[in-house]
């Protein structure tokens, strides 16, 4: 608990040096990885710096220390709250338990989580989520009961619409549209849908090439490290000037595949991590439109229901049955959540909407940061691959008119 | 990380990507064009540079091949090199698949760039510079029934395959001709080489290899087979002495039958007439400058003198002090060292080589893979695009992978320019075993002389002996006389034979000496020009894929986003 007595004053006197007075901001880091536990139990924890003038907030500055679970549980709440919002993807979970905690794969996590929740920190509807308040201030113990409540043995529905959520991103649209008989069937719609569940596809293949690319940049440094090598144990054996020649050809051999792994890790956490990072976003919508389609659902059979109930009202009226007073009871209250349900529907249309057009520009920014960068990477080592090997013709020449 | 599966994998790969070459680039008696010389002199000049190194890629994916390049003003852009000296050698690579305009076109237009030069055009020496020169091929093969009828109903098939031969060498007679030779002929020119040219450092033939003839389809073999010969003929050719062999000659020029004693005949050979067999042909008495070795004359080397080596050897080995054969020479033995140890070295590095071809391959082919999936996606995001930020985005995709496109058939024709260069280390893997043949034959040498002198050293014995007991006999031993002389008149010619033989070690070691210092020469000469034109080659393609990201990071620069 930092110093918390200027932060409430209204003047705002207690700002970030960074951001001019009147602007509210809500800035979050996810830093420092320490492995905590053993054995099994091991994991990484993180510390989770919040830096705002909001005044819902605590403090100018909170620092939490918070796991990978406690990651799940903010989306999972967001999820469930937020229906119809494009919840920003969390990285995946487990990992082959030998790089589980290798400090490449620890560093691209913590990036994802950052980046994680920084978006929500964003999001304009989000960043006012209660939850996200508990997670970013909450101390440990209270976000522990919190994280243990959502994965207790009594399951509730949110975590069942987890694990369906997580089949569901493998599952072919043909199964989902068996699952539910009852679909919008607006044009607009299902190209939208059609578009999400084709783009998955293609962004996959496009993920998978980059990741091969990856290997390829460590395979290449490897056999360039294999050759030089050789190629100097070679020059060893023979004399002037083909052995020193040789030497140097295998000295810069050698120093060619340390840039190659270099850039191989550039390569994943620039242009693969992004590409995805796009993939799971996809994978978040399709969440989110599964969603949709249950909330279509309810509204459709509660209308349904609604009407029922008014047409044997009706009938009941015209009776004058004694049971009419049950039945417009009965009736009310179903057309309650009916309006309801479809309120909830609508809602989630609007957000979808506004989603979309959000992701998608988004998604032109964040790729085409990834593309510049990738790019700059591959020039800037082909550039010090072409001065590398340059700097060895001088002497070749000199040696070659001897 | 290589198993053997690999290796061989790896071996094939680097095999068809060499078989795909239109010509063979290992002629080292070429006339060489000193192309790359010439490029490096015109590009201090920063004219025009003439090509080097051209790519023959016959890769169907990849037509069209040539796109001669219109801009014969403006070839060098300034921004593809970020420095004003050292010159950019992506000037000096050609490839067709450019289109920055960098470079202006082909020598010739389009249709040089699938002639591939000779990729190490840089000289060996000055001399090679000289007028000499023989450029060999070997082409199509055809099926051909034997003629004389064998026990094998349907008479036996077998290949030949045409050899056409182009040289102004004197020795030969005329300038361009063409034979018809089958495999068993080359078996039977090794062989009598082997036999004439003992000494030197003869490039092994190719395998005879008969298990693979019939795991692999006929078709492949044959083409595998007519590269080796042709690479062969073309070593053979390159060899300063056995060029201008009667052998050689007689192989390449000789129509119809080949004129040289095949290997059962060798069996039966006592005289050594038989070795003038081919220079009686030809009608010139004088044989080449350089002195044949000829085999020891009375008997020359008749299978009673091989029993009598082998029994020597194995005598040599019983004595257990000495080795089976005595080799004095502290010189030899270092250098026998020297070259078992380059061999083991030039083993490690053509496999390390080829792991690196693979490791190249592997990246061109992902990079490819990886911008093609960008293209789908760019039609896709612009076939459904709703939002402007989505055409944008499709637009950066495009950039993007025709870049990496790009990027990868620059890596591919990279990887075949290091095939052809690194390929060096492995022809000097065959190189090697020539050195150990030559080698061998000194050895051989060696103990047949020792052979002889121990021979000498027994007779001398029984001569002794017998004379010390027909001393003893008053009046002298009839028997026992006749018997000495004709021991005396044995231990003459043999001491004749010996010193035949010990002038044949002589030679021997003098054309060991000669190769080894020639080797030694040509091998740095040869190991440099590889190098260099792996280097150049690394050099010119690293600056062209630099070319190309540096273009996708300008062309996204509006997403830069690092605070400088």
């Amino acid at each position: 608990m930092e110093s918390t007595e200027q932060t409430r004053s209204i003047s705002g006197s207690m700002q970030s040096p960074r951001s001019p007075s009147s602007l509210p901001y809500l800035s979050v880091s996810v830093t420092d990885p320490v492995k905590l536990g053993n054995g099994v139990q091991a994991y990484i924890s993180y510390r989770v710096i919040t830096k705002t003038n909001l005044p819902e907030y605590q403090g100018p500055e909170k620092i939490v220390i918070r796991r990978y679970s406690d990651f799940v549980w903010l989306r999972d709440r967001l999820f469930e709250k937020y229906k119809g919002i494009f919840i920003p993807p969390l990285p995946e979970k487990s990992a082959v338990e030998k790089f589980r905690f290798s400090a490449e794969f620890i560093e691209m996590r913590r990036a994802a989580l950052d980046i994680f929740v920084n978006r929500i920190a964003l999001h304009p509807e989000l960043q006012q989520s209660e939850d996200l308040r508990t997670f970013l201030q909450a101390d440990e113990e209270t976000m522990d009961r919190f994280r243990f409540q959502e994965t207790g043995i009594f399951k509730k529905p949110a975590d069942l619409m987890q694990m369906f959520r997580d089949v569901q991103s493998k599952v072919s649209d043909a199964v989902l549209g068996k699952e539910k008989p009852v679909e919008e069937t607006t044009a607009a719609y299902e190209k939208l849908k059609h578009y999400i569940f084709e783009l998955e596809n293609h962004l996959a293949e496009a993920q998978k090439h980059a990741y091969r690319l990856v290997k390829r940049h460590r395979e290449l440094g490897q056999s360039l490290l294999d050759f030089g090598k050789a190629v100097k144990l070679f020059g060893a054996c023979e004399g002037e000037p083909t052995g020193k020649a040789f030497s140097d050809l295998g000295t810069k051999s050698e120093l060619l595949s340390i840039k190659l792994q270099k850039e191989a890790q550039q390569v994943l956490m620039n242009f693969e991590e992004p590409l995805k990072d796009y993939v799971r976003y996809v994978q978040s919508i399709k969440a989110t439109i599964a969603e949709r389609g249950t909330a279509f659902k309810q509204h459709c059979e509660l209308a349904e229901t609604t009407k029922l109930k008014e047409i044997n009202l009706d009938k009941l009226m015209l009776t004058r049955s004694d049971k009419v007073g049950e039945a417009e009871i009965e009736y009310r209250e179903i057309k309650a959540e009916s309006e309801e349900a479809t309120r909830r529907f609508e809602r989630i249309v609007t957000r979808m909407e506004e989603e979309i057009v959000r992701f998608q520009e988004q998604k032109t920014e964040e790729m085409g940061v990834a593309f510049h960068q990738f790019a700059k990477g591959q020039a800037r080592l082909a550039n010090s691959i072409a001065d590398a090997w340059r700097s060895l013709l001088p002497k070749l020449e000199a040696s070659s008119t001897v | 990380m290589m198993g053997s599966e690999n290796d061989q994998e790896s071996k094939e790969k680097m095999k068809s990507l060499f078989l795909r070459e239109e010509s063979d680039p290992f002629t080292r008696s070429d006339q060489s064009n000193s192309n790359y010389r010439s490029a490096m002199s015109t590009l201090s000049d920063s004219r025009h540079p003439s090509i080097v190194v051209t790519p023959a890629n016959s890769d169907p994916l990849f037509a069209p091949q040539s796109r001669s390049k219109p801009n014969g003003g403006s070839n060098r852009d300034s921004s593809s090199s970020s420095y004003l000296e050292p010159p950019s050698y992506a000037d000096v690579i050609f490839s067709p698949f450019d289109d920055n305009s960098e470079i202006n076109g082909s020598d010739d237009g389009g249709g040089s760039s699938r002639h591939s030069q000779s990729s190490d055009s840089l000289s060996r020496s000055p001399s090679s510079l000289t007028s000499d020169y023989i450029k060999i091929t070997v082409s199509s093969p055809q099926k051909e029934q034997e003629s004389t009828n064998s026990m094998i109903p349907g008479g036996n098939t077998y290949v030949t395959y045409q050899i056409t031969t182009r040289t102004n060498l004197s020795e030969y007679n005329g300038s361009e001709f063409s034979v018809r030779r089958r495999f068993r002929d080359v078996v039977t020119l090794a062989d009598r080489l082997a036999e004439s040219y003992r000494g030197f450092c003869i490039p092994p033939r190719p395998d005879k290899s008969v298990v693979e003839s019939q795991v692999m389809q006929k078709q492949e073999f044959v083409e595998q087979r007519r590269v080796a010969l042709e690479k062969y003929l073309r070593r053979l050719g390159s060899h300063p002495v056995i060029r201008k062999s009667d052998e050689l000659k007689v192989f390449l020029q000789a129509q119809g039958k080949l004129p040289l004693a095949t290997s059962t005949d060798v069996a039966s050979r006592m005289l050594d007439g038989a070795v003038k067999l081919p220079r009686q042909l030809f009608g010139d008495a004088s044989s080449s400058s350089v002195e044949v070795v000829q085999p020891a004359r009375g008997g020359g080397r008749d299978f009673l003198r091989l029993f009598k080596e082998l029994r020597q050897s194995v005598s040599n080995d019983w004595g257990g002090v000495k080795p089976a054969v005595v080799e004095e020479d502290k010189e030899f033995l270092e250098k026998k060292e020297k070259m078992y140890d380059l061999e083991q070295q030039i083993i490690n590095a053509s496999q390390q080589a080829e792991s690196l071809v693979k490791a190249q391959q592997d990246m061109g082919e992902t990079m490819g893979e990886l911008g093609l999936a960008f293209i789908k996606l760019t039609k896709f995001e612009n076939e459904e695009a709703v939002f402007n930020s989505q055409r944008v985005r499709a637009n950066d995709m495009k950039n993007l992978a025709t870049s990496a496109v790009k990027a990868s058939r620059f890596y591919r024709e990279l990887n075949s320019q290091t095939v052809k260069h690194l390929d060096t280390l492995h022809d000097y893997l065959g190189l090697m075993m020539a050195v150990q043949g030559a080698f061998a034959d000194r050895s051989s040498a060696l103990l047949t002389v020792q052979t002889l002198l121990s021979e000498i050293s027994s007779l001398e014995g029984r001569a002794e002996k017998l004379e010390a007991a027909s001393a003893k006999v008053f009046g002298g031993d009839k028997s026992r006389i006749k018997k000495i002389e004709e021991l005396k008149e044995t231990i003459k010619v043999t001491k004749d034979s010996k010193n035949v033989a010990i002038r044949e070690y002589e030679q021997i070691k003098e054309n060991n000496w000669c190769e080894v210092e020639r080797l030694d020469r040509e091998r740095r000469a040869d190991f440099l020009n590889m190098m260099k034109g792996f280097v150049v080659s690394q050099v010119g393609y690293a600056e062209k894929i630099a070319n190309v990201w540096t273009k996708v990071a300008e062309e996204t620069s509006q997403y830069n986003r690092e605070s400088s």
